[in-house]
């Protein structure tokens, strides 16, 4: 095997590393804003069910939330072992944002995780709903110290290069930095869909299972309601997010969009095969003019192709279909729970079929969020660090059959883990929707049941 | 190999690479004492005599194991922050036992969760699997401290060594564990933990016996530093004392249980740890890679490290306090783990 051998297994194992670790994060970011809800709720009314919708609800965020630590520590010290040039040329502005996500978020979601999963026979219920807020303020906090250096490496600012080694000039432009506000307002939007479809969906199976119990229609509704409001913000917040990458990296746009040519008047591209052998797209089926409306807001605006950019742009495919995934799943997402809205609204219930739908995408917003991740990263080769650090700088030389082994351990290991996970959360599920039947959650009869009983 | 330079350290370029040596030092034997004594639990954890005695030392674990790993967190982002440069060089050299560690890690945090949450039927395996991945960590620790302590040598007796630190160092987390429980449980189950820590004392006074024997003969440098009139007498005390902390352990697990001195055995495997890691650091000084680099040719820029700087001395008295109020809430004897 050669070098490149080795840089492509480093990659492939950081990139499923990074992979597996978002989807449990970004379930956890928002789950505990629920679970920090439900205790609210059940303060302010006093009503049994938001209580039982906190106990059932606290088991599933504690197995994500380990999961999450688990392979964070992992990719923690991925930095190191697979990337060191990436802390050698970057370090002086890297480190300090990584610094202060460990002493501002970690230890307080870490050490205040304890009093709220296991201290509520401990603490005072104030006290308790405290230790439940810290873990969420900490879990986003955490989101937003990651976004913060993330950001900077696509639109970097404050720094100076010296003796070829960057340094922090100007903290606050590095904070921030031009894409940050979107890039975490997107990031904490797409939480807080994929803990409302994941609510929505398991509420669902329960109801499908013969729940008919109040916490499990109350979260039903939850979900479908926070999924409708929050899915309209998510498609303006990307929007934004798309004219800042146009400004910024409009390598990125030209991929995504699949325009090769330089041009004025771009067409939208719904759907095409790019081959970047020939530099088009085989099959295209595309509206005249539309890239370049929605996208410079002219029907006539100029949108930079990809071949104008000669051999500093990202691979064409990946980022093309990879952002029509996350389009895709945002638009089902869009019908789903608007469509759930309506019938709530004048049918007081879900019927069997749209239930079925919620159970199905009960993980949609994983789909989406790691498809516009891929959008992203993907889109941000060959960069690592853009215009300052390419990818094959910063790796590693480790020998490439160690990678290849640690890679296929990880890989086995990630497998059996994401299967027990689901697994996991669908078993509780099942065992919350007996324990419904046999009455612990004494359904309420004065409100028409937002799921049929016979199902 | 010459004597390292130090620089000024009336500059902030001199003195602040010390104080992050310092606080990554601290940070490591927070992680070492504090994530050592839930690894050491559930390297114990395949001893215990039923299913209900596993809950409790699980449940005695529970509420912190989350928070101590975050010091290892702390411990090698302070690597990566304040000495980019070494950083690389280590994980590099490291690459195959971290991989293993925190493969080891990854299989004891979701072991910890799923245990609880999967099929009854699966609850063992799920045991099995934190008892695994406890060993396989302290293993890949140990193995990981010996190699970094003779600046990754590739002779044989470089691997003996490294064998011989991952042993020692396992035996004293199983040490550490069985101080824990001996605070957090009664009746049957502290007697087994009694049981546990005496096998663990042994192994753990060979062990660090062992290695304090060999460091200086695995290193020229190390040899002199410590051997070499008036070190050999200002450091007397470092040796003295571990020894005679291991007696106070063994005397009093003889007598056990001695009221109100539960905590002993803990507090004094805690203070043996430090101990070691005291004599261990004044050997290493100032090197961060061993014999090659030292915390002022790794250090990343001064401004930078002034903003950790700055932000940790704010918040880490906060962590250090909240942590306290953890501890406080969960104190007495462990009890059964029940959800919010």
């Amino acid at each position: 095997m050669n070098e490149l051998d080795g840089f492509l297994l480093a990659r492939i194992q950081f990139a499923a590393n990074i992979s597996f670790h978002i989807l449990f994060p970004t379930i956890s970011i928002a789950l505990c804003w629920f679970l920090v809800f439900f205790k609210l709720r059940e303060r302010a009314t006093g009503a049994p069910h938001w209580r039982e919708l906190y106990q059932f609800w606290v088991k599933i965020f504690a197995v994500t939330f380990a999961l999450g630590v688990v392979s964070g520590i992992t990719m923690s010290f991925q930095f190191g072992t697979n990337w060191p040039g990436f802390m050698e040329k970057v370090g002086n502005v890297a480190g300090p944002l990584l610094a202060y996500e460990v002493l501002t978020a970690f230890f307080m979601e870490a050490t205040f995780l304890g009093i709220m999963l296991f201290g509520a026979q401990r603490v005072g219920e104030r006290v308790h709903l405290l230790a439940t807020l810290l873990v969420a303020v900490g879990t986003s906090l955490s989101a937003f110290w990651i976004l913060v250096l993330n950001s900077w490496m696509h639109t970097p600012a404050g720094h100076e290069i010296r003796d070829g080694v960057v340094h922090a000039v100007d903290w606050f432009a590095i904070v921030f930095n031009p894409s940050m506000p979107y890039r975490v307002v997107h990031m904490l939007l797409a939480s807080g869909l994929t803990g409302a479809f994941l609510i929505a969906g398991i509420s669902a199976y329960r109801g499908l299972r013969g729940d008919g119990s109040q916490a499990a229609q109350t979260g039903l509704k939850t979900g479908v309601i926070v999924a409708a409001i929050l899915i309209p913000l998510q498609i303006l917040a990307g929007d934004l997010h798309g004219l800042n990458t146009l400004e910024h990296q409009p390598a990125k746009i030209a991929a995504m969009e699949g325009i090769w040519e330089t041009q004025q008047g771009a067409p939208a591209v719904l759907f095409g095969l790019p081959d970047a052998k020939q530099q088009r797209n085989h099959y295209e089926i595309a509206i005249p003019k539309l890239a370049s409306f929605y996208l410079t807001h002219d029907i006539n605006g100029e949108l930079k192709g990809i071949k104008a950019f000669g051999d500093k742009h990202p691979p064409v495919a990946p980022v093309f279909f990879a952002f029509r995934a996350m389009v895709g799943v945002g638009l089902l997402m869009l019908a789903a729970s608007w469509l759930g809205c309506w019938l709530l609204w004048h049918r007081g219930r879900l019927p069997v079929w749209h239930l079925r739908g919620l159970v199905a995408m009960t993980f949609a917003g994983w789909v989406g969020v790691l498809a516009g991740w891929y959008t992203t990263e993907i889109g941000r080769q060959p960069w690592l660090v853009h215009g300052i650090l390419t990818a094959a700088d910063a790796a590693s030389s480790v020998a490439p059959a160690h990678i290849a082994l640690t890679l296929s351990l990880y890989l086995i290991l990630y497998a059996v883990l994401m299967a027990a996970y689901i697994s996991v959360v669908f078993f509780l599920a099942r065992k919350a929707a007996y324990a419904g039947e046999a009455g612990i959650g004494e359904p309420d009869t004065t409100e028409p049941a937002l799921i049929p009983r016979s199902a | 190999m010459m004597n390292p330079v130090i620089p000024d350290l009336s500059t902030p370029a001199g003195w602040l690479p010390l104080v992050f040596l310092f606080l990554m030092a601290l940070a490591m034997l927070a992680y070492v004492v504090l994530d050592g004594y839930d690894l050491g639990v559930g390297i114990l954890l395949r001893r215990a005599g039923s299913e209900a005695e596993r809950d409790t030392m699980i449940a005695a674990i529970g509420p912190f194991w989350d928070a101590n790993e975050t010091w290892l967190v702390l411990g090698v982002g302070l690597l990566l922050v304040a000495f980019p440069v070494a950083h690389g060089v280590i994980l590099g050299a490291l690459y195959l036992p971290v991989a293993l560690m925190l493969i080891g890690l990854i299989l004891r945090g979701v072991a910890f969760d799923f245990r609880v949450k999967a099929r009854a039927q699966f609850k063992p395996w799920w045991d099995r699997t934190f008892y695994a991945g406890s060993l396989i960590a302290a293993l890949s620790q140990g193995w990981m401290l010996g190699r970094f302590v003779t600046g990754f040598g590739s002779v044989p007796l470089d691997y003996v060594f490294a064998a011989a630190t991952a042993l020692g160092l396992t035996a004293g987390y199983a040490l550490l564990g069985a101080g824990w429980l001996l605070i957090k449980t009664e009746g049957e189950l502290q007697q087994r933990a009694r049981r546990w820590a005496q096998g663990a004392v042994a192994l753990t006074a060979l062990g660090v016996l062992a290695i304090s024997l060999a460091t200086p003969l695995v290193s020229e440098r190390i040899a002199a530093k410590w051997f070499s009139f008036p070190n050999i007498l200002l450091l007397a005390p470092i040796p003295l004392m571990s020894a005679a902390l291991f007696g106070v352990i063994v005397l009093l697990l003889r007598r056990f249980p001695a009221k109100g001195w539960h905590w002993v055995p803990f507090a004094a495997t805690v203070g043996i740890f430090t101990l070691a890691f005291h004599g261990l650091a004044y050997s290493l000084f100032p090197y961060v890679v061993p014999e090659r680099t030292t915390a002022w040719q790794a250090a990343a820029a001064p401004e930078s490290l002034m903003v950790i700087f700055v932000g940790a001395c704010v918040v880490l008295p906060c962590i250090i306090g909240y942590t306290a109020f953890a501890y406080w809430v969960f104190r007495g004897k462990a009890q059964a783990l029940h959800y919010g």
